[in-house]
């Protein structure tokens, strides 16, 4: 005991770390340099993350070559739930209606935040109002906005939409029901839902744009399109880059809107990628294909990471 | 434009302005005619329109109509569905049914609320969902204040490993989580049992967001380290120092995880549909698309209605929060 008290004299009194390195280790000069409460500190983050995110990732890696069943132990089956996946007849038509939603939602949800977010970074009295409202939706819970749509989408002339379409002498839509306006339909609600966390996005990035820029312009005689387009435009381009990145990789799971709005349905028209992984799992009556589940998100995920990467490598030149 | 427009244009600015300079605004009245032109300087925070720009007609025309054109759009197209649904909460479910767009129903049925609340037992499932998100919340603020403080403040050697592998599962996309998840939680490490149809099930692994150590972490990682060393001098331990000098100094930033966290949880519905399947145990997110068949369309109505109200509350009372927060998750990711 007494020859720990004296080790700390030796070296110099200075920062912590050099002194930790002088010191020999061992259990005791461990729990008294402050080893054991930093691990006591750390033991939430390393039971939690270790338990519902470490392992189920192992746990994903290892399942996907095997077939998981409730009772007794799991089989390995190599390439096979890979096989199963990819030869599924659902499989094409689920990417393809991804794609085509992750499409639909760039079209309607990425010009309109960044137009409306650069209008509102001019707006001189009452801006938190503006943040407010467009923010507003972001906070509804998704399941009641899908149930709230879901109603204004209603097929006959009593429908919310159609009852507008009507002031116009429009007949009704059948919004839900037919299989080529069924996408758009999902995409506006999800928009309507989203869009607005974007435009707070944008919103903070454009409050970094250095004054002096904006100065500098004025002396050049800018005007006011020529300031927005030459100064605030080009400041965005990092977080633009960002957030197409962003969109993709949450479009592509996209789960909540096809699965209440309409299941899939009508004629497959809105089965996701993420709705398939569901059905195999856990929408399956006749036993859950966990292997294919996995497999099949494993492949989502792969691709999406290796869309990631080609796409930085490829915006990093214009992004400065 | 007259003089006067221009003056209470300028005054506004301040007020609107998150940090006005009062250097600059108390510049005194005595100034060369060369500076006339900067006599009312632009605040630090300024956008592409300068204040000079605004005084010229024709800018401030074009601009003030777009800005009430987009005040128009953002009332119609945000408000607008939330309005109709506070209107259906308490309208009669034939009016709904068949002129959903009529701004004064056939009477008011308040009745739709307390149907709600009662008989579907709407109450039940609100008290599921302030649960569920109280025990979210406490977990996420656990882990992540305690994790933060090791990554960021007590910094032992192995910390960059633990950071390395928190970093690591922000690329890795929720849907690899799913299923594997649902099978720990079936069959959880150590514990034993199922944690299936328990709210742990939903508590704990809610705990595990590596975007709220990041944030936290960067937040103690600019807290000043000499009031560190000066509680160590005057003899604090790790869990003094953590609990009466790092979580005091760290309230704005708990105030954003917290909000996140209530909210995020509130929003929440595949997860909780695949472990809470005892109805008795569901949140609002996930009962109410079982009740829409069974339920008329005022009562339902009303359902949803309440369901929204405390987020918005949330949101309205911390706004300020929230929008802030809002744009450091894009900082963040960025």
């Amino acid at each position: 005991m007494s020859k720990d008290v004296v080790v700390p004299v030796s070296p110099p009194p200075r920062g912590g770390k050099v002194r930790e390195r002088a010191r020999p280790r061992n259990p005791l000069t461990w729990v008294r340099g402050g080893g054991l409460s930093s691990l006591l500190f750390a033991l939430p983050l390393l039971v939690i993350f270790g338990v519902f995110s470490w392992l189920p990732i192992v746990k994903a890696l290892i399942m996907s070559f095997q077939e998981t069943t409730f009772v007794g132990a799991a089989t390995w089956v190599g390439w096979d739930n890979f096989q199963n996946v990819l030869n599924d007849p659902l499989l094409p038509i689920a990417i393809r209606n991804t794609a085509w939603f992750a499409l639909l939602a760039l079209i309607f949800g990425y010009p309109i935040p960044l137009l409306a977010a650069v209008l509102m970074s001019e707006v001189r009295k009452r801006k938190g109002l503006f943040s407010a409202l467009a923010y507003l939706p972001v906070v509804v819970p998704p399941v009641v906005a899908v149930m709230l749509w879901k109603f204004f989408y209603n097929p006959t002339k009593f429908g919310v939409f159609n009852t507008i379409l009507g002031w116009v002498g429009i007949d009704p839509v059948p919004w839900l029901q037919d299989p080529h306006l069924v996408m758009p339909s999902l995409v506006l609600q999800a928009t309507w839902a989203a869009a607005g966390g974007t435009v707070i996005i944008y919103l903070a990035a454009l409050t970094g744009v250095p004054p002096e820029l904006y100065d500098a312009a004025e002396v050049d005689g800018a005007t006011v399109w020529t300031k927005i387009w030459h100064v605030t435009l080009p400041h965005l381009r990092g977080v633009l880059f960002i957030t197409f990145i962003l969109q993709i990789i949450g479009t592509a799971q996209v789960f909540l809107e096809p699965y209440l709005f309409t299941g899939g349905g009508p004629n497959n028209a809105t089965v996701t990628i993420l709705l398939l992984v569901y059905k195999y799992a856990f929408g399956n009556s006749l036993g859950a294909q966990y292997g294919e589940a996995t497999a099949l998100s494993l492949l989502l995920a792969i691709f999406l990471a290796v869309m990631s990467i080609v796409y930085f490598r490829m915006t990093k030149r214009w992004s400065s | 434009m007259t003089n006067t427009d221009t003056t209470t244009n300028t005054s506004g600015t301040p007020n609107m302005a998150q940090v006005p300079d009062p250097g600059r605004r108390g510049a005194p009245p005595s100034r060369p005619p060369a500076r006339r032109r900067r006599a009312t300087p632009e605040p630090d925070d300024r956008s592409a329109i300068s204040t000079a720009d605004w005084r010229r007609h024709g800018v401030r025309r074009t601009w003030r109509t777009m800005h009430v054109v987009m005040l128009i759009i953002l009332v119609v197209w945000c408000l607008g569905p939330l309005l109709l649904l506070a209107k259906f909460a308490i309208t009669p479910t034939q009016d709904i049914l068949r002129t959903p767009l009529k701004i004064f129903p056939n009477g008011i049925a308040w009745d739709n609320l307390d149907k709600a609340w009662n008989d579907v037992h709407i109450s039940k499932y609100f008290l599921n969902t302030v649960y569920v998100a109280a025990g979210s919340w406490f977990m996420q603020i656990l882990v992540a204040t305690t994790g933060g403080y090791v990554l960021s403040v007590l910094r032992p050697r192995w910390a960059k490993y633990i950071n390395g592998a928190v970093l690591a599962t922000l690329f890795v996309p929720a849907v690899v989580l799913l299923v594997p998840l649902y099978l720990i939680v079936l069959n959880p490490p150590v514990v034993g049992h199922s944690m299936l149809n328990t709210f742990w099930a939903v508590w704990l692994p809610a705990g595990a967001s590596a975007f709220n150590v990041v944030l936290v972490s960067r937040f103690f990682d600019n807290l000043p380290r000499e009031v560190f060393e000066a509680a160590r001098v005057d003899g604090a331990g790790p869990f003094r120092l953590f609990r009466y000098i790092v979580l005091p100094m760290s309230k704005p930033i708990l105030g954003v995880v917290s909000v996140f966290a209530v909210i995020a949880s509130w929003k929440d519905f595949l997860w909780p549909l695949l472990v809470l399947q005892n109805p008795d145990l569901q949140p609002l997110s996930v009962r109410l698309p079982s009740l829409e068949n069974t339920t008329d369309k005022g009562v339902l109505m009303a359902a949803l209605a309440i369901s929204t109200v405390l987020p918005i509350v949330l949101f309205l009372v911390f706004q300020r929060v929230f929008l802030r927060g809002a744009g450091l998750g894009g900082a963040v990711k960025g």
